[in-house]
């Protein structure tokens, strides 16, 4: 087996290649524009058909990926951030056209403050958008997961749009040794789109993403968009099947590590979930059954699978990358939502958020996680929400406060 | 370009493509434009539309469209356009649809989106030399939602959200010139009331590739405030004053296609409109007439020298 080093970026650009798309409509933003670079690269040397364009925004961008889907070509997209937000409103309605299409999310933290680095509010913005998710954790599952993104969009029982998230600089900019598959195996696993009615041509006239009048039509459709996402559950377990036959890569809906016989676990998406996997190994080696629970598939929601998961489990972290202001981790609300009443599901489920804008995580964090979570299983109560800060960096935000007041004085004092 | 097979009114054509019974309202010169448009694209089409008053025209299940349709969003029209004409040139060059399938992709909005929100992916659409067909029905505010002024508003005109003694303070935009700057491959504006004028634009246009675009003035009897049959009236005196030039840009060249050789003066258009009752009621606005007129005729004054 070979293996390349490759950046995520570069991953998510070597998925799109394999999947033989037909066009890419592209903007540019940090931490994203090396995949659309590389895209419009290779086009353009020949190394790969398909057609690029550049539009004048990310809004533009998205109506048309959606609007070239609806035509019935294979189409790829990718942003970040900012651009996703700029576009949010077409995020929503080519989900709404059923219109299936792959795009890459690059994640990263939203204004303001203005950022570059990750964290996941960009991403969750898009959770109730009729996209699905799908949310990596190394370079090698961004190839794997356009992919399986291609057959879950496009699959006659789904046809929504997927969203691909990899977290920016983590992944986008990481170099990792990743197998970029033989196209004829990925010929195998992913056949020609085949767009059946969702097309517009001379002899078949069709009226697409048509007003409603009225509660009872835009419920109807609606609804047939949530179960089409439902039906994904499925979907995505047959690909994810069909996948490891054909690439030999396990990809669960839900990543369970270790979590067999631990009491404890942690719960998290995206890259930041391997710094999680190091502090399980380290606990584990000083004796503590504790485990990780990693959920890929984030729209639609794995709810059985984490059930199952965290069935007979004491306790669990939910280490959240976003945050809702006023609730808190989103992650947190709707994994007790899922778990709320199930049977053997853990008593305490604690909060911490981190990770915001590409805040480090440190390995003694996720052991003092580990501990306050024994802790509240011991105790029987859940304490309040957590949001990860250390005294250092609490003492750096005062220096540049210091800073910031130190500036502002000489130029009052008119120096 | 070959001569225009439409020299008088009876070359237009006699049958009629777009359904009635829309939901459009009575008298509507949006719609009366497009009733010509659509006539003389025919339904080898697919029109890519912007909300505003037209998204209505097709209520699931109906529409009056032999063609195709996709509705998108406000601003970015230009951009559906973009995805399905890259779509289908993809699709005909991979012999997967025969050219015989191929779609003529007309946007369709209003002002409202057209002067302002749309403006940024109209012009991303028209650097890139898009090979499309770009209709905006100027209704001179955004009129379904109950005429609040927009940027094609023009100067004086009473709307739900200028309704003071001297109407809206700001000046119509110049929507010609702006898009005449990006050079498209073809520029007009037309009026309903000027069916043949329209008819050999749209023939020209049609025959065309790249940016085509059209403004249509469209009177709105509800925005405006006058009664629904006086609609092609009003729509003629727009011509007759000046206050609508009728005119195209072509191979970098405006020319006038319709020069009213004896101009009426502004006020019998003005007149006409309850949007322009403050300017003759309860007393004549003398100061405010003269600068409408003064407007049109310093318009005027370039053309015919």
């Amino acid at each position: 087996m070979t293996r390349t080093l490759l950046t995520g970026n570069g991953a998510a650009a070597w998925g799109a290649r394999l999947a033989g798309v037909d066009y890419v409509p592209a903007f540019p933003i940090t931490p994203q524009t090396e995949i659309i670079e590389t895209l419009a690269s290779w086009i353009e040397h020949g190394e790969m058909p398909g057609r690029t364009v550049t539009l004048e925004s990310e809004h533009s961008m998205v109506t048309a990926a959606g609007a070239a889907a609806a035509s019935g070509v294979r189409v790829f997209t990718a942003t970040s951030s900012q651009g996703l937000l700029y576009a949010m409103e077409m995020i929503y309605t080519v989900a709404g056209w059923r219109a299936p299409f792959v795009m890459v999310n690059v994640s990263r933290g939203l204004a303001s403050p203005i950022t570059l680095e990750p964290d996941h509010n960009d991403i969750m913005a898009a959770r109730d958008s009729g996209f699905l998710q799908i949310h990596c954790a190394s370079c090698q599952e961004v190839l794997d997961s356009v992919l399986i993104g291609y057959r879950l969009a496009e699959d006659h029982r789904v046809r929504l749009p997927v969203i691909i998230n990899l977290d920016g600089f983590y992944l986008s900019f990481t170099r990792e040794p990743v197998e970029i598959p033989d196209a004829q195996v990925v010929a195998g696993f992913l056949p020609p789109y085949e767009p059946e009615s969702t097309r517009f041509c001379a002899s078949a006239p069709v009226s697409q993403a048509v007003t409603v009048l009225g509660g009872s039509p835009y419920s109807y459709f609606r609804y047939e968009s949530h179960l089409a996402a439902l039906n994904a559950l499925t979907v995505y377990d047959e690909a994810a099947k069909a996948f490891a036959a054909a690439c030999g890569r396990q990809h669960a809906a839900v990543e369970g590590y270790r979590c067999d016989d631990a009491d404890i676990v942690f719960v998290m998406l995206g890259s930041f979930a391997s710094k999680a996997r190091e502090a399980v190994d380290r606990l584990r080696d000083a004796g503590q059954a504790i485990g990780l629970v990693r959920p890929r598939l984030l729209r639609p929601f794995p709810a059985a699978h984490l059930q199952r998961l965290l069935a007979g489990k004491q306790g669990a972290a939910v280490i959240d990358q976003n945050l809702s202001m006023g609730l808190g981790g989103v992650l947190h609300s709707e994994l007790s939502s899922a778990l709320y009443g199930k049977p053997g599901a853990p008593s305490v489920l604690l909060s911490f958020i981190g990770g915001l804008g590409g805040r480090d995580i440190t390995p003694e964090e996720f052991y003092e996680i580990a501990a306050v979570t024994r802790q509240a299983v011991k105790d029987g109560v859940t304490p309040p929400p957590r949001l990860l800060y250390s005294r250092d960096e609490d003492r750096e935000i005062r220096k540049l406060q210091a800073i910031a007041h130190a500036e502002r004085n000489e130029l009052e004092s008119g120096q | 370009m070959k001569e225009s097979r439409f020299k008088r009114m009876k070359d237009l054509p006699s049958t009629h493509l777009l359904g009635t019974g829309t939901p459009m309202c009575s008298g509507c010169g949006g719609l009366e434009a497009l009733h010509e448009i659509y006539d003389i694209l025919g339904s080898n089409t697919v029109f890519v539309n912007a909300a505003g008053c037209m998204t209505l025209l097709a209520v699931y299940p109906f529409t009056p469209f032999r063609g195709s349709w996709l509705y998108t969003a406000m601003a970015s029209a230009p951009a559906g356009a973009q995805g399905i004409r890259d779509a289908l040139d993809i699709l005909i060059e991979q012999q997967r649809l025969p050219a015989s399938e191929d779609l003529q992709v007309v946007v369709l909005t209003g002002d409202g989106a057209a002067y302002g929100m749309g403006l940024s992916s109209t012009s991303g659409a028209m650097e890139r030399d898009l090979d499309f067909i770009y209709i905006c029905y100027d209704n001179e505010g955004y009129g379904n939602t109950g005429q609040q002024f927009s940027g094609a508003t023009p100067h004086a005109a009473r709307t739900a959200t200028s309704t003071g003694p001297h109407g809206f303070a700001g000046y119509k935009k110049d929507l010609f010139s702006i898009w005449a700057a990006h050079k498209p491959a073809y520029l007009a504006t037309v009026i309903g009331a000027e069916p043949l004028d329209l008819a050999r634009k749209i023939e020209k246009a049609k025959q065309l590739k790249g940016p085509r675009m059209i403004i249509a003035l469209a009177p709105c009897p509800t925005g405006w405030d006058y009664a629904p049959r006086d609609s092609a009236d009003i729509g003629k005196l727009a011509v007759a004053t000046g206050v609508w030039p009728l005119k195209e840009y072509i191979d970098g060249q405006v020319v006038h296609t319709k020069i009213p050789k004896q101009r009426q003066p502004v006020e019998a258009y003005l007149e006409r409109q309850g949007r322009f009752a403050h300017l003759f009621e309860p007393r004549r606005d003398e100061q405010l007439l003269q600068e409408l007129q003064d407007s049109v005729d310093s318009y005027w004054a370039d053309i015919d020298s």
